[in-house]
């Protein structure tokens, strides 16, 4: 099972004279837990973005799943799953039906529609409020459900930026509980941002820590914490690799973007 | 040995069916993803129809105060129809226009959500995703329309009951609300931000609704605003519903070039909108 399922090929976007992502160069395997660290404005989201094929690459190429997120955008969609920062699930809406309507748009088999939709529900403990409108849930049942919306199809990868983010610890626990039995049940592999490096260390099998665009660091978290003697903490390695304040990125709208994110799921 | 040539020719028929269903899928996957969008927007208002009720007010409004004052003064001149029901038909196209061209408010809002987001990462064809919210705001055009028929009524208007002439009301009226919620998907797609867009959609509304037939004849207006009326798209929405929706009137332009001016108007429009919704989110 070393299939390799992100193959990022000097993956580069400038914005303007601005280099969000720069030449960007490394791998992921079927199966594997990857997270993304990095300081506001280092380039993780940017780079979930040209993954998902949401925004195409200045230059540079990555191949999701086999196929090019440049020539085969289609191919690459079919093959992934994608949970945004923001909430993504519609609250005027029941659950059942947010389910429904990616299951439609992903061209799941009509007769398997159902069965689907109520594993995904039963998979993410939301079989009790599958009929209830979405905004009626809390912050932890929408992750949820965002979650069980990007599974329908059973995507190859999944992609979550901060999927924790907003979350009280208990939430949190239960999002994490069901992507790793996600991983084990489906071989599902993930792909991830976050901000919280006690979930990266306990749950990662490897790392990438991004610093201005670049990869500064990358490997399993005892990796990079022997690289400094073996005593130090996951924080203090982070620290050392993406310590500098970024005084580019990180606009005004990002961070109150990502404010009310976690006001509505908090 | 004997059962190989059956599942051969079995194995045949499929890849027969996914080479079919493959080259058809363009057109197939389309159009049932369009359905499936406007779909799950009709889905919305099952849940919340308050909308469909405010949506009612404003033509409500303007024909029972605007058109009784206007019709009262006898201060325009609408040749053999009264005024009222000239108006009628205007009302409704006004009352389409006005609240399709702020549909983009809703893209926005999902936007600022990860609404858009997520539906631009899934498979689905652009151009399914913008014509299938045109058509769920056109959907949601009819409580507008049978309000303004409800009102015409009990105002003795002199309507035209035929079911031809109801269906291609009901056509007319979709149409229009998709071509405009289109074009204010457009602006949306280009302001990205609630308060710009406030703005255009504003400066937007009145030249669109003064500078066509929808209240008064062209025929009253100077020469340069006849011509601008000539280019609006509401000017033939206008012709097209007086046509349709009054007892003995006949078209200005012929109801086929009508047809025509919304349908190629619309498509340009989703074609535009298309290539522009992808960079709501970036």
């Amino acid at each position: 099972m070393s299939d390799i399922v992100l193959d990022l090929q000097s993956l580069t976007r400038r914005f303007g004279p601005f280099t969000a992502v720069d030449a960007l160069t490394f791998c992921v395997n079927a199966g594997e837990v990857f997270g993304l660290l990095g300081s506001n404005g280092a380039g993780k989201t940017t780079t979930i973005k040209m993954l998902t094929t949401l925004l195409p690459p200045t230059s540079g190429e990555a191949l999701v799943a086999g196929f090019s997120v440049t020539t085969q955008a289609v191919d690459v969609r079919r093959a992934i799953g994608y949970v945004p920062q923001a909430v993504s699930v519609d609250g005027s809406l029941t659950g059942y039906e947010n389910l429904l309507i990616f299951s439609k748009l992903y061209d799941v088999p009509r007769r398997e529609q159902r069965s689907r939709i109520e594993e995904a529900l039963e998979f993410m403990g939301l079989t009790a409020v599958g009929g209830r409108l979405v905004g009626q849930y809390s912050g932890g049942m929408v992750r949820r459900l965002e979650i069980a919306q990007s599974i329908l199809h059973r995507p190859r990868v999944l992609f979550l930026d901060e999927p924790t983010v907003g979350l009280d610890p208990i939430a949190r626990d239960a999002v994490w509980k069901h992507l790793i039995e996600l991983r084990a049940n489906y071989g599902t592999t993930l792909l991830f941002t976050t901000h919280y490096l006690e979930e990266a260390d306990s749950l990662c099998d490897r790392i990438g820590i991004m610093h201005l665009g670049k990869i500064a660091a990358i490997g399993t978290c005892e990796q990079l914490k022997m690289s400094f003697g073996g005593h130090h903490s996951l924080d203090e390695v982070f620290v050392h690799y993406a310590g500098t304040a970024l005084d580019s990125g990180g606009t005004l709208h990002d961070i109150s973007a990502e404010r009310e994110t976690a006001e509505r799921l908090g | 040995m004997t059962s190989l040539p059956n599942a051969k020719r079995q194995s045949d028929l499929v890849s027969l069916k996914t080479m079919t269903t493959s080259i058809l899928y363009p057109v197939t996957g389309f159009v049932e993803k369009t359905f499936v969008i406007t779909e799950f927007e009709l889905r919305k208002l099952r849940h919340d129809f308050t909308e469909l009720i405010t949506r009612a007010l404003q033509p409500a409004l303007w024909l029972l105060i605007f058109g009784q004052v206007f019709s009262h003064s006898g201060a325009m001149h609408t040749g053999n129809i009264p005024y009222l029901d000239f108006i009628a038909p205007g009302i409704l196209a006004q009352s389409v226009l006005f609240v399709a061209i702020f549909f983009g408010i809703n893209v926005i809002w999902e936007r600022d959500l990860g609404i858009v987001q997520k539906f631009l990462a899934s498979p689905t064809p652009r151009a399914a995703l913008v014509l299938g919210k045109g058509l769920s705001a056109g959907a949601r055009t009819l409580s507008q329309a049978a309000v303004v028929y409800g009102l015409s009524l009990l105002l003795g208007v002199k309507l035209n009951w035929s079911p031809l002439a109801l269906l291609n009301v009901v056509m007319i009226v979709v149409l229009t609300s998709t071509l405009f919620s289109t074009f204010s998907l457009i602006i949306a797609c280009i302001v990205k931000t609630r308060e710009r867009f406030m703005g255009v959609g504003q400066v937007l509304t009145m030249p669109l609704f003064f500078a066509s037939n929808a209240i008064y004849p062209t025929e009253i207006m100077p020469g340069w605003l006849k011509v601008v009326s000539r280019l609006n798209p509401l000017t033939y929405v206008v012709d097209a519903l007086r046509t349709f929706m009054l007892a003995g009137t006949t078209s200005s332009f012929g109801v086929g070039f009508d047809y025509a001016v919304m349908l190629i108007a619309t498509t340009i429009l989703v074609l535009i909108g298309a290539r522009l919704y992808p960079h709501l989110a970036t």
